[in-house]
């Protein structure tokens, strides 16, 4: 059973039709990013999941449950909920801020404290020093930190977030991202993301939909939308950031068959002790930097080391590499 | 200096009056802005969910906002009478506009992001209301409050027109007597109240976070108590008076009756068009009125009679410049035609038609012409222009329009009405400093309140008509230039008026008897 469903959501402003006949499941520990340009309808969509927006038609499945049968207030407190634009109560100090929910669940007081303090301090917002600060003293970034706190303090089994990241500056923002994907209390969550952010969908997402205009364009794991666009809107939309995105999109193992010459694999005992293989799962785009990075210089070529087995590694070098990519590439295109 | 000394002087001798006329000061304005926060308030959070209604209410809360403050009490006698009721309405009806207004302001200007998180989290709409819209719009809220609170310390001395005291009482007095002290013995507390008020709620407007939830609700629980100081007990007595505020403050008035007759009833001020209506509808039973008014015989009054003479010769006659009659030598022989025309019941007669059938002054005065054989066609006005003054009340405006037929079907003269002058003293200085030339008056209002003649001079006069208005006469020539013409022939003197069924009861026929009655 997926952790949410939706089916055949429609919902109107006037004439204008914001949402068309969405469908699409998410299934429990999933993140599915919504995509799309300004405009496309993919907030709205969102809100629909929790019920800020009713939908015209269609229904939201939660746990196989319409959200229709029970109260909005109950069905939200189960949803973690963080928008770009933070909204945190300016009234509350920040623990006041991230007891919230838990509170309106009547957890008890210690209880709630503590489980605030935790939060606090894994977000790197050390609670004797953050807790009793109002939302004004702090910069962008803390308060994007502690909306997440907010949105996490009852261990929700669902995320929505809306843009969370889209206020702050590039560096804040990819520094935050990386905390949030490498937080241990995410990792078990249902997740539904909203971004116009290609990049941050090809991070993030286990699912991607692409919307315009309210219309579902493709729906599928980001290398699906990058090598197998459903139609010009999704090849025209991903186009101008192409290659990052392959190299994001695309792992050791999808190009290990293509490597030219098929050397042999080494032994990785034998080939240093102060060398980590890396793993075939892998990105491009990581092996890359590691490959300009902290390379192991093998006959004067900048090498890394990839597994292959359990004692077996092979070696990769620029050239090789990128050889082995074009070729790969060209194949799951014509695989199509 | 002088005035200083005066207004410190009157403060001490009224110390008692002044306490409690501030108490009910605060208390009007309590009373009316705890109505005010309790019915804009949620007026102003229903707007905020029906943003529809918005226009339609803001509307309406703004055109009560214009309706000058004395015609809304002059809407509200009709129904409520007069007392604390018409005049807390009318302070509520003015508070409405700016607590409405700033609640929705305050509402709305509640950060949209804030507001949606709170509801994305999980919070009811009460709880969203509750716990962040209404925190988050308290300063906007309380400014609304404070303007509100400002502006009735304002309204409320109007109160003091409709028998619910407040500090107004001073002021009302102090105009019409040309008192600046006695203005000031009111306006200086009023003003100081005003701050008070502004200051303390832009105290608490200030204050932030949980304190300011604190202050807002600390502020609810003040204001009725604060309304109920108007609650404290009063003097009482057998009777209760309404008196005009003029009559209350000039020698002839309260005073002249405690020192003659040792009279001095539980009494309210009010103002002088509503003591009529007041006694008839049973709100007071004794006032102060004209001999002459004609309301006398339509309200079935009876006139107690001055058995002591408390009230001076109140004849009526043109006050007219030298140098208008100098320069103009036909305008005497024309006005003289008036002279000995109108007695006593003939000018409650008019006063009877103007103020109670609602005929227009000017049909009156050319009717009554017309029957004497007085009415002249105007002529062409060739000559200069006569600029004619009255006071605000039917009345003068009767012979302000007799004179004008005069002026104009016995000579070339033109005539420019200045009607409605405030008082006797705004009509003297007028005609003081030219900017009349003539208007009627009478000779008790010249001695008491233009002259002002020590107590001696007083005694020597006497109850002597003819004694007065040679006074009246030497003094104004001497002082002021200005001439008094022969008198009209009626006495419109101060009177105690009692309902006539009541005073027949209470076997009361004159103003000693009802000392007699009171002790």
């Amino acid at each position: 059973m997926p952790a949410i469903e939706a089916r055949n959501l429609t919902k109107h402003y006037g004439s204008h039709a914001a949402v068309q006949d969405v469908s699409f499941r998410v299934e429990a520990g999933q993140t599915l990013v919504l995509l799309g340009p300004s405009g496309c309808g993919k907030t709205t969509l969102l809100r629909m999941l929790n019920r800020l927006v009713e939908p015209d038609s269609g229904a939201v499945l939660i746990n196989g449950q319409d959200a229709r049968s029970q109260p909005a207030e109950r069905l939200r407190r189960g949803m973690g909920y963080v928008i770009q634009q933070v909204g945190l109560l300016p009234h509350y100090t920040v623990a006041e801020n991230v007891a919230v929910v838990p509170r309106l669940l009547g957890h008890a007081p210690a209880i709630v404290a503590a489980r605030t303090e935790e939060l606090l301090a894994r977000l790197h917002l050390p609670p004797e020093r953050f807790a009793g600060q109002y939302p004004h003293q702090l910069s962008g970034g803390q308060q994007q930190r502690v909306g997440l706190a907010r949105a996490l303090a009852a261990d929700p089994p669902i995320i929505l977030l809306d843009e969370p990241f889209g206020a702050l500056d590039p560096i804040t923002r990819a520094s935050i991202r990386r905390e949030f994907r490498e937080l241990p209390e995410l990792r078990r969550k249902t997740m539904v993301l909203v971004t116009h952010d290609v990049t941050e969908a090809f991070e993030l997402a286990d699912q991607i939909m692409l919307l315009d205009a309210g219309r579902v364009q493709q729906l599928g794991p980001p290398r699906a939308l990058l090598l197998r666009p459903a139609n010009n809107f999704v090849r025209r939309f991903f186009a101008a950031e192409q290659l990052a995105l392959q190299l994001r999109a695309l792992r050791l193992e999808d190009v290990l068959a293509e490597l030219q010459p098929a050397g042999e694999a080494h032994a990785i005992s034998s080939i240093g002790s102060d060398t980590k293989p890396l793993s075939s799962t892998a990105s491009i785009h990581d092996t890359l930097e590691q490959l300009s990075d902290s390379p192991t210089v093998v006959s004067g070529e900048p090498t890394v080391w990839v597994r292959v087995s359990e004692t077996t590694a092979r070696p990769l070098t620029h050239a090789t590499l990128m050889a082995a990519f074009g070729r790969a590439l060209r194949r799951l295109a014509s695989e199509g | 200096m002088s005035i200083l000394t005066e207004l410190l002087a009157f403060w001490h001798a009224q110390a008692d009056k002044l306490g409690q006329q501030t108490l009910q000061h605060i208390g009007l304005t309590a009373a009316s802005l705890l109505a005010g926060v309790a019915v804009g308030v949620p007026l102003g959070l229903l707007l905020t969910r029906r943003p529809r209604l918005a226009p339609w209410v803001l509307g309406g809360a703004g055109v009560l906002q214009t309706i000058p403050s004395i015609a809304l009490l002059g809407f509200l006698i009709p129904v409520l009478g007069i007392g604390p009721g018409p005049a807390i309405l009318a302070l509520f009806l003015y508070s409405l506009l700016p607590i409405v207004r700033n609640t929705l302001a305050g509402v709305q200007g509640v950060d949209a992001a804030v507001v949606d998180a709170a509801r994305g989290l999980g919070l009811t709409d009460g709880q969203v209301l509750r716990r962040v819209e209404l925190p988050l719009a308290l300063p906007v809220l309380l400014a609304g409050i404070r303007t509100a609170a400002v502006i009735n310390v304002g309204v409320a001395t109007l109160a003091a027109y409709v028998a619910a005291g407040g500090l107004g009482e001073f002021i009302f007095g102090g105009i019409a007597l040309n008192n600046p002290a006695m203005i000031l013995a009111g306006a200086i507390p009023a003003a100081a109240l005003a701050l008070l008020f502004d200051g303390a709620l832009a105290g608490l407007q200030h204050l932030s976070g949980r304190r300011l939830v604190w202050a807002g609700r600390a502020l609810l629980l003040a204001l009725p108590l604060l309304a109920g100081l108007y609650l404290l007990p009063r003097a009482a007595s057998k009777l209760l008076a309404g008196f005009s505020p003029e009559f209350v403050g000039r020698a002839d008035g309260v005073p002249g009756l405690r020192r003659l007759y040792g009279l001095n009833p539980a009494s309210v001020v009010l103002a002088p068009a509503l003591v009529y209506e007041a006694v008839r509808s049973g709100n007071v039973d004794l006032i102060d009125g004209y001999s002459t008014d004609g309301r006398i015989r339509a309200y079935d009054l009876r006139v107690l009679r001055d058995d002591r003479h408390a009230f001076p010769p109140y004849q009526a006659a043109p006050v007219v410049r030298r140098q208008t009659l100098a320069a103009h030598p036909e305008l005497a022989p024309a006005l003289a035609h008036l002279a000995g025309q109108l007695s006593d019941s003939v000018m409650t007669e008019l006063n009877y038609r103007v103020d109670i059938r609602h005929e227009t002054p000017r049909a009156v005065a050319h009717d009554f012409l017309r029957r004497r054989g007085l009415w002249r066609a105007p002529r062409s006005a060739t000559g200069s222009t006569i600029r004619l003054g009255s006071k605000i009340f039917g009345e003068q405006y009767i012979l302000a329009e007799l004179y004008a037929a005069l002026i104009k079907g016995y000579t070339n003269l033109g005539v420019e009405a200045k009607t409605g002058l405030g008082g006797t003293s705004i009509c003297a200085d007028a005609l003081r400093t030219g900017a009349i030339d003539l208007y009627p008056e009478y000779t008790g209002t010249g001695l008491l309140v233009v002259l002002q003649p020590p107590a001696a001079v007083l005694d020597s006069l006497g109850p002597d008509p003819a004694a007065v208005l040679a006074y009246v006469r030497r003094e104004y020539r001497r002082r002021y230039q200005l001439e008094w013409l022969a008198p009209l022939g009626f006495n419109n003197t101060y009177a105690l008026l009692m309902r006539r069924q009541q005073a027949e009861q209470l076997g009361i026929s004159s103003v000693s008897e009802l000392s007699a009655y009171l002790r």
